[in-house]
């Protein structure tokens, strides 16, 4: 655990982050960025958690079968989306067209209609599920690793 | 000497490699197909999505994008494994 400042800076910017790594995740389809970018910076909350309050406080909220869980989760929403098209081809865009993300825009350059791109956004979901709860669940990992070393020399 | 001669003659044989290279080097702005064309011009009919560059991931290469997925998976899988408590470990 470090000292108070460290522990407040973190306290104050994990939302920051937090929102930041939502944001370009949910607008992975319009504006720049995407599944694994924001689950990058999304996990990377987790990375500044673990320097600033250490890895005995932050594994009781972040269990590894949990993250595990989540992790697999995202990667079957993605497959199981990719398979979903399967009518016509793998990782045919079915939603084009329907109410859900169906919206087809004018050409053009145009970011202001969310409600676009098919399965993409919901692909990015679960390529975000599958990056944030894997890398957290590697950094706590490694975390635990080096206290269990530490403590045994 | 033998390491001197083989050192320049690997410099000759990279440099010519390198200056063919740049003779052949097709001018700034003209792909060597038209792909990146047909891709601008028909991602938002056929995909509805605004953002080609998430279009190329998510729909036009799928496929890609699932082994990036699979490897990031399988990566994460390989070092809970390796770095886990297994619980009739004592924590010493």
């Amino acid at each position: 655990m470090m000292s108070k400042v460290v522990r407040s800076v973190a306290r104050l910017a994990t939302p920051a982050v937090l929102t930041f790594g939502l944001y370009v995740i949910m607008h992975g389809h319009v504006t720049s960025g995407g599944g694994f970018q924001g689950g990058a910076v999304f996990a990377s909350a987790a990375a500044l958690l673990l320097v600033a309050f250490g890895s005995e406080r932050v594994k009781e909220h972040m269990k590894i079968p949990a993250l595990t869980g989540i992790a697999v989760s995202g990667a079957v929403i993605f497959i199981g989306l990719g398979f979903a098209g399967l009518a016509t081809t793998f990782f045919y865009n079915l939603f084009v067209g329907s109410p859900v993300f169906g919206h087809v825009p004018p050409f053009g350059p145009a970011h202001e209609d969310i409600w676009t791109a098919g399965v993409i956004p919901l692909m990015n979901i679960g390529v975000a599920l599958n990056v944030v709860a894997g890398l957290t669940a590697i950094m706590v990992v490694m975390a635990i690793a080096s206290e269990n070393k530490r403590d045994g020399e | 000497m033998a390491r001197k001669v083989a050192i320049g003659f690997t410099l000759v044989i990279v440099g010519t490699m390198l200056f063919a290279t740049a003779l052949m080097m097709r001018p700034f702005g003209e792909p060597p197909s038209a792909m990146d064309d047909y891709i601008l011009e028909n991602t938002q009919e056929t995909t509805g999505a605004n953002n080609a560059v998430s279009a190329v991931v998510f729909d036009w290469r799928g496929y890609d994008t699932l082994g990036e997925a699979t490897v990031l998976f399988t990566a994460v899988t390989a070092v809970v494994m390796l770095l886990r408590r297994r619980k009739d470990e004592a924590p010493e």
